[in-house]
């Protein structure tokens, strides 16, 4: 694949730069500066070698017996994010921008955060790099991701509290993007998913698509071909789109994205943009969007601050246009019920996003057929959910009576 | 009530001219539709142009204004909140061009227009005579999407641009522009300001040795001695959250006199 989308970061018809003039000259220049850095061999052996010697890449692909047997297929492939320093994929992205920030001489850098996983990635990354860090979060969300709130703080950011709209993930990109708009000259905004203006949609999945070049190589290597089905949870869709990238080309290979159905579809409260939604512009991009017919966006639920956002990134749209991948949402209460039996089969605890994808394997073994490989990426670790399945009921606080 | 005259561009370079014969900053006042009831901008439309403003900016609420600084942001809400549809400010806007004859623009985020179809906003705005289209999220290089449906409505679509825009930049959006060029003044989000941004001075020269349309200033514009300063190197000012702080902080019953009051004395701020 080439390394850059097409014309001004469209996917088709999605993607674009839909953004206060303010900001044009600044995404202009991030492209090139992007552009410069991803053909220049010095930038991606440092991004390289802090992959391997501080990230903790590559990470495994567990042959997950006991669950692939629980679930009914022939096999399940862990790719194991949740292994990485700091415990979920986000870090690949925030290392590979927190260097190009560097390399671009910004000193400030600005995040937003739904789970904390990307605010805390963000904010290791810039201790790590000697970079000023203020991380914009949801007040909703810093009450039910506290551990990552603690964590941030810890790594020295500012964790700044944003009280208005919904009080989630898209209200923190909203305030990420006023303090860009205020102080772009100074600020690096260091986005976290495959979501927004060109160039980030593609910078992440170049960033992100680590995850997929060495699951492709490992399943080859277990397997000696390629896995049937490839599959990861889509909120932004960042895990997804660097899961999927390297098997776009294969056509042997089926692509399946898990959104967050939360209650259900039919009740509305889910974030399951792609399946429920329609096509709308939200944060400088067209893409699908969860929206009312006067092209409000809609407050979004899901049990899962991670892919709890009313959007989805471009390419996600033009490749569920395209028909390349199937997309489909599991709910809450499937995300817990998965979330407990991997924890039971495997001795993994997941986050709750990438339960959503453990929660669509029965329906794989149902729609697909048993006998398949089926590559899941892990994308994250479950440690901050724990208040959130406990409070659910899924983990018993205290040892079951006999 | 006077008849309609002309195209809704047509009234915006009137507005202008007729601020520039008399010698005085071109006075642009924003509202936001439905703030702070549903039932409140008739009245203040018709206070805002008794003290004096030549250009009313309607505001259609959304529900993510990634542009907008906490006092538009709230006033959003608030109009969200009284169920304001765009329909709810076209008719509002079309009230205000029947009943004054007044220059209006309509000014709100890109989605909102998109769903309700660019061609049927186009044929709407233009039956009502509703000057055109301000979109902060809607860059030139983006904007054929509506443009396509306006332009040939005759409806403008007003392009914004910012301290940050580089001279090759801004010599190939001026061109483009109809009736005015917006100027944002800082680099930052709408919202009063209590001084003018460094930037502005530097900035309006390179504008007006680009073209030879009025100039208006926005952004962080809220007293009449930033008006003031800016005479003779801008055209007009756009006010916009100062008009609704105006309003949100006037006794129970004044608001519209508060917002007259606000606009008589960032005219005469312009003016002499």
């Amino acid at each position: 694949m080439s390394a850059l989308a097409t014309i001004r970061g469209r996917f088709g018809a999605f993607g674009g730069q839909y953004v206060p003039e303010t900001l044009m000259p600044a995404v202009i220049e991030l492209e090139a500066a992007f552009e410069a850095a991803w053909t220049d061999t010095a930038f991606r052996d440092e991004l390289d070698r802090l992959l391997r010697t501080y990230v903790g890449r590559p990470t495994p692909l567990t042959d997950a017996r006991r669950l692939a047997a629980a679930v009914g297929l022939r096999r399940v492939l862990l790719k194991r994010e949740d292994l990485t320093h700091t415990g979920a994929h986000k870090i690949n992205n925030a290392i590979g921008q927190g260097l190009l920030a560097k390399r671009m001489g910004k000193k400030r850098v600005i995040a937003e955060t739904g789970a904390g996983q990307h605010g805390v990635a963000t904010a290791t990354a810039c201790a790590l790099l000697g970079l000023e860090c203020v991380v914009y979060m949801g007040t909703v969300d810093m009450e039910r991701q506290k551990p990552n709130v603690f964590r941030m703080r810890l790594l020295g950011a500012d964790v700044r509290g944003v009280d208005a709209g919904s009080r989630t993930l898209k209200d923190a990109v909203n305030e990420a993007i006023r303090d860009w708009v205020t102080n772009v000259r100074t600020t690096y905004y260091l986005l976290g998913s495959a979501i927004g203006m060109h160039p980030y949609p593609t910078m992440v999945r170049e960033l992100q698509s680590v995850i997929g070049r060495e699951a492709r190589a490992q399943s080859l290597d277990l397997l000696g071909r390629l896995p049937d089905v490839v599959m990861a949870c889509v909120g932004g869709g960042s895990n997804a789109i660097g899961t999927f990238a390297p098997f776009l080309d294969d056509a042997s290979v089926k692509l399946r994205g898990v959104e967050a159905g939360g209650e259900g579809l039919e009740s509305g409260h889910h974030a399951a943009s792609i399946v429920g939604g329609s096509v709308g512009v939200l944060h400088g991009t067209k893409t699908y969007v969860l929206q009312d017919s006067d092209g409000q966006i809609r407050e979004t639920h899901s049990i899962s601050a991670g892919l709890d956002y009313p959007g989805v990134g471009p390419q996600h749209a033009a490749l569920h246009d395209s028909g390349r991948v199937t997309y489909v949402a599991r709910t809450d209460a499937e995300a817990l019920e998965a979330f407990r039996l991997l924890c039971r089969t495997e001795g993994i605890i997941p986050a709750l996003e990438p339960a959503h994808a453990i929660a669509d394997l029965p329906y794989v073994a149902r729609e697909l057929g048993r006998e398949l490989d089926v590559l899941v990426c892990l994308s994250g670790r479950g440690d901050k959910d724990l208040d959130t399945v406990i409070g659910r009921g899924a983990a018993p606080p205290e040892d079951p009576p006999a | 009530m006077t008849v309609a005259s002309g195209t809704g561009v047509e009234r915006i370079e009137r507005a202008f001219a007729a601020a520039k014969r008399e010698r005085r900053m071109a006075i642009v006042i924003y509202l936001m539709t439905g703030f702070p009831r549903r039932d409140a901008t008739r009245g203040l439309v018709r206070a805002a142009l008794d003290g004096g403003a030549d250009v009313i900016e309607l505001g259609v609420p959304f529900s993510d204004p990634m542009a907008d600084g906490t006092t538009v942001q709230h006033a959003g809400e608030t109009a969200l909140r009284e169920g304001i549809r765009l329909d709810d400010c076209i008719a509002e806007a079309a009230g205000a061009v029947a009943e004054r004859d007044a220059a209006v623009l309509l000014m709100g985020y890109l989605n909102p227009f998109l769903q309700y179809g660019p061609e049927r906003l186009a044929g709407a705005l233009r039956s009502a005579g509703i000057a055109g289209v301000i979109a902060p999220d809607l860059p030139a290089e983006e904007s054929a999407v509506i443009d396509a449906a306006l332009v040939p409505a005759g409806v403008a679509r007003i392009d914004m641009v910012a301290p940050t825009t580089p001279d090759d930049r801004l010599e190939r959006l001026l061109p483009r522009a109809r009736g005015f060029v917006y100027c944002v003044s800082l680099t930052g989000v709408t919202g009063a300001r209590s001084g003018l941004s460094q930037d502005v001075a530097p900035f309006l020269r390179r504008v007006r040795a680009r073209t030879p349309l009025p100039i208006a200033v926005g952004f962080g514009i809220s007293r009449p001695e930033h008006v003031r300063a800016l005479r003779g190197i801008a055209d007009g000012v756009a006010v916009g959250s100062a008009a609704i702080d105006a309003i949100d902080h006037a006794e129970p019953g004044r608001a519209e006199d508060a917002l007259r009051d606000l606009v008589r004395s960032l005219r005469e701020g312009g003016a002499g």
